[in-house]
């Protein structure tokens, strides 16, 4: 089935629900006292999200967190709109099911490392091919932090942590390539320590009609600290990262003084002064093959520039489109008579 | 040993007068692809139309193709009916039909003494003999002396009627299943039109399909009628039923009617989050097909997230079911305490089968009660329904989603391979007449935000203020960390902990004051109780009154609800001398009872996949009565 029509910008925008009256970020915050450690990348998180929603004005009773377990997962707690604190892993299940028999509701995941890729690594990959109309927020610190250190399936082969003394002999996933992998209508990148950044991205995914997935590079400063750090400090960040627009061309570096162009295997830098820099790709997040983004997803520290902001955004029909079109065409073709139902294809008297 | 001729004589010659008898079993047996449930099933609806009480009993491997001839492929399709109201498809088939050797090896043991059979002589070559581990042939050999055989050459005269409609040989010999029905059709004097009409609905698109199964149904009526079967010829009158208007029904038919109808009686639009597995499937398979219901059927990626899409439609406000069998309900079990914990509404269906581990996917079990009762980590007390007949899986479905929005809770109903597949006459229910759900949140909602605590609780059912998203001034969060009395914050407190363990068990025992008391079939107290639950209903029925016939004074009590048992039942148990608990397993429901009401409760068990043998059954009770 082909739906004829697929979500416009403007629809999208028509369908968020927003608040009769201006929003400030404190009416996003719950009376809760967060309790992540002090210095946890979590706060900022946490501040980017109220704010970006406020932003947004969306009205928080329609708003509902879903998380499963782990740091991140604590998320749910200190948020002004409904929320579910779940169980390991799950939370893109108890989503899809309360996002389909609830279109009116805008439904967020917040989810970690550990939580989605390892124990709830089988429902990312539904839930993003699904295009389920719910935005997932992984908080990437690398490690199990509520149980104290131990490695995560983003842990770097070799890390040393409390359950891999003498280092870790698994190598890790990267989370944008399962995304990508996984067909998702909309992946994206940003991180704890560049709040505009952040809140740009939160807002973007926010207003993507269909599966929005965003890993945030989040610093875990008491059992991973700076983890991030050789890359996202702010005196390294314009030579090392790779901030994506749709539509411009992938620069990098003092002054944009470097781009990315494709090479026989993959993608390469080229000075943009140079005789290559007509070769400079443009980013166009659009693009239905999901070639290009996979090698954007595949650039990483310290080879390549690590790319930050929207890999991917194309417009396709969600689960909930093809299944709610399903129930009307159904509705407006057959009868819906309970009592006949009952009788089955035929019956008998009995005198 | 009586043989009859296997020839036919064309000559129209008649056989011998019909006998009236008051019950009949007939099993018919073949290879997987003979078609053997589409014969039964279209036996079952010439009978139920004809208007005998009937009972089927499918039986089929987990194999869809096993290789054709061998044992592990035989597929059977077993239907008792009667003049007079029966509960089960019977112990021995009084009738069997074996389509080949592999069929007759695996059935003639169930087969009554005296029995008659009709074999597919076609079918006992050398090739299929030896598959079926055959030395000789059992046609020949005298090895069947004791049972009244029909030797049919089912397949060449199933080819032979479809002779000029240009079929390749392997559509032709497809039509054999209708030989076989025809001549079965003859020898019960039914009606062949139901079937006939059947053919047209099913192959009118098809007409030399139609055509060649149509010849095949008359060329094995015409079988019976023109062969010399002496003693075969038999009527069983139609049974008087009460009145009204009925239909046929398997017990997941009626899991899909009730949701269908308690969506319809809630006004709650129905998700029903599902992972394929057997016995369950055809619950998803049937819903899917209702899109115009306003149905959301969700193919779940696992067992787990068909449990958790249902938690998300219920907890937003929806009808929330998942429906699976044993080894779904054991990956489901967290989430459910999920459910537990943040008290909300949601509809398990359990199909029990065989196990553990997979064990016997196609066959029946009771096995799963313990572990709905305690298979999860913590106190975790949901209430646990289980159905007694397949028509009663509907009313079931009802009572399951009432309770769950009454009492804000979880709520697991057991159905069973048996119930699932077994189909039997079903009066209509009259949806007027049937009650509306009440949906407490649909006043909640209204409640002034200042009065307003997730946790608050009404003082009669012990409920939670449980409210679906969307309500302005209402937000909260609820989750799987215990949570403080009355305002749902998390909270770590022993007193608190204490205190919400004992209002989770306080609000699932207290369900007992809104369900009806155990009701006892017999004396109302004296030597003996039998006590059932499930889908045993219909053989302790039954047994029960064969010892009564025998002599036995016994009562009987049948349990549909299993947690929280009936206010009654201690009271129950205590009025008789011994209690006998038949179950389909090694003995779950009795050391319930025993730990529950420190009775010596005595065990009637078998665990074989196929259900309770009321022969033996009787037998245990006779002997019990007269300890």
């Amino acid at each position: 089935m082909v739906l004829q029509t697929p979500h416009s910008p403007e629809h999208v925008e028509s369908i968020i629900p927003i608040a009769d009256e201006n929003l400030t970020r404190k009416d996003y915050a719950s009376d809760v006292d967060t309790r992540w450690c002090p210095g946890c990348g979590d706060y900022s998180i946490l501040a980017q999200m109220q704010r970006g929603l406020s932003n947004l004005n969306i009205a928080p009773e329609k708003m509902v967190f879903v998380s499963g377990i782990g740091c991140s997962s604590r998320f749910p707690y200190y948020m002004n709109t409904y929320g579910m604190h779940s169980i390991h892993g799950r939370a893109p299940t108890i989503a899809s099911g309360l996002k389909l028999s609830r279109p009116d509701l805008m439904v967020f995941v917040i989810t970690g490392d550990g939580d989605a890729l390892s124990i709830g690594g089988n429902h990312l990959l539904h839930v993003l091919r699904r295009n389920v109309d719910v935005k997932i927020f992984l908080f990437n610190n690398r490690i199990y932090g509520l149980t104290k250190g131990q490695y995560s399936p983003t842990s770097e082969l070799g890390k040393v942590t409390k359950s891999s003394p003498i280092g870790t002999t698994e190598k890790p996933l990267n989370p944008l390539s399962v995304a990508l992998a996984s067909e998702a209508s909309f992946v994206a990148r940003t991180f704890d320590t560049d709040p505009q950044h952040l809140t740009a991205t939160i807002e973007t995914a926010a207003r993507h009609h269909g599966a929005a997935f965003v890993e945030i590079l989040q610093n875990c400063n008491i059992f991973n600290d700076r983890a991030f750090a050789d890359y996202t400090d702010r005196e390294v960040r314009d030579e090392r990262l790779l901030y994506l627009e749709h539509g411009k061309p992938m620069l990098f570096g003092e002054d944009h003084n470097k781009g990315l162009a494709v090479s026989a295997t993959g993608l390469r830098v080229v000075d943009a002064h140079g005789p290559d820099a007509g070769l400079i790709l443009s980013h166009d997040a659009t693009r239905p093959a999901p070639d290009v983004h996979q090698l954007l997803a595949r650039c990483a520290y310290p080879e390549m520039p690590v790319p930050m902001g929207v890999i991917r955004q194309v417009t396709t029909p969600t689960y909930g489109d093809y299944l709610d079109s399903q129930i009307e065409v159904a509705k407006f073709k057959n009868h819906q008579d309970v009592a006949q139902l009952l009788r089955g294809r035929s019956t008998w008297q009995v005198e | 040993m009586t043989t009859t001729s296997t020839q036919a004589n064309g000559s129209g010659g008649t056989s011998a007068p019909i006998q009236e008898r008051d019950r009949v079993t007939v099993r018919f047996a073949g290879d997987s692809g003979d078609g053997m449930q589409l014969a039964g099933n279209r036996f079952a609806d010439a009978t139920a139309i004809f208007g005998n009480d009937f009972s089927t009993l499918p039986d089929f491997p987990a194999e869809i193709r096993a290789p054709a001839g061998s044992l592990a492929g035989v597929s059977s399709f077993q239907i008792s009916f009667s003049k007079h109201q029966i509960f089960t498809p019977g112990d021995e088939p009084d009738t069997l039909v074996a389509m080949n050797p592999a069929a007759l090896k695996s059935h003639l043991s169930a087969l009554t003494k005296g029995g008659l059979l009709v074999v597919n002589e076609d079918a006992f070559t050398a090739g299929n003999l030896k598959k079926a581990n055959y030395p000789s042939n059992p046609l020949a050999d005298g090895s069947l002396e004791g049972y009244r055989i029909i030797k049919a050459p089912i397949t060449t005269a199933a080819v032979s009627a479809a002779d000029d409609l240009g079929l390749s040989n392997q559509n032709a010999e497809r039509t054999k299943n209708f030989f076989a029905l025809g001549l079965v059709y003859w020898l019960y004097d039914r009606d062949l039109q139901p079937t006939l009409d059947w053919i047209e609905d099913r192959f009118g698109r098809l007409p030399n399909i139609a055509e060649a199964n149509r010849r095949a149904l008359y060329a094995g009526h015409a079988y019976g009628e023109t062969t010399e079967i002496a003693d075969a010829h038999v009527r069983v009158p139609p049974a008087v039923l009460n009145p009204g208007e009925y239909r046929t029904i398997t017990g997941n038919q009626a899991l899909v009617l009730g949701l269908i109808t308690a969506s319809h009686l809630s006004d709650l639009e129905l998700f029903y989050g599902s992972y394929p597995i057997t016995p369950a499937s055809d619950v998803l398979v049937e819903l899917a097909a209702l899109r115009e219901y306003g149905v959301r059927t969700f193919q779940a990626e696992d067992e787990i997230s068909a449990v958790g899409t249902a938690i998300g439609a219920s907890y937003g406000g929806a009808l929330g079911v998942t429906g699976t069998s044993g080894p779904g309900i054991a990956l489901k079990s967290e989430a459910i305490n999920l459910a537990i914990m943040t008290e909300l509404p949601l509809i398990v269906l359990d199909v029990q089968r065989s196990g553990p581990s997979t064990g016997m996917p196609t066959k029946t079990e009771q096995t799963d009660l313990l572990q709905v009762m305690f298979g999860r980590n913590g106190e975790s007390p949901l209430c646990v329904l289980a159905a007694k007949t397949p028509g009663d899986c509907f009313y079931m479905v009802l009572e399951a989603v009432r309770l769950a929005y009454k009492f804000v809770t979880p709520v697991i109903l057991l159905s069973d391979t048996y119930l699932a597949n077994t189909a039997e006459p079903w009066p209509v229910p009259d949806l007027a007449q049937l009650d509306q759900i009440e949906v407490p949140f649909r006043k909640l909602r209204y409640i002034d935000p200042e009065e307003f605590a997730p946790y608050k609780r009404d003082p009669d059912t012990l409920a939670r203020m449980f409210i679906p998203p969307g309500e302005a001034d209402l937000q909260h969060r609820i989750g799987g960390l215990e949570k403080s009395d009355i305002s749902g914050d998390v909270a770590y407190s022993p007193e608190n902990h204490q205190r919400m363990t004992d209002l989770r068990a306080a609000k699932i025992a207290g369900i007992a004051n809104f369900i009806p008391e155990l009701e006892v079939d017999g004396p109302d107290s004296g030597d003996l109780l039998v006590l059932s639950w499930g889908s045993t209903y219909g053989a302790v029925f039954t047994a029960v009154n064969d010892a009564r016939e025998a002599g036995c004074d016994v009562a009987h009590a049948h349990l549909q609800y299993l947690n929280p048992f009936p206010r009654n039942l201690g009271d129950v148990i205590s009025r008789y001398n011994k209690v006998l608990v038949p179950e389909a397993n090694t003995g779950q429901l009795r050391m319930l009872v025993r730990a529950k009401f420190l009775v010596d409760a005595q065990g009637y068990n078998e665990v074989t996949g196929q259900p309770l043998s009321v022969r033996l059954l009787t037998e245990a009770i006779q002997q019990l009565a007269a300890e």
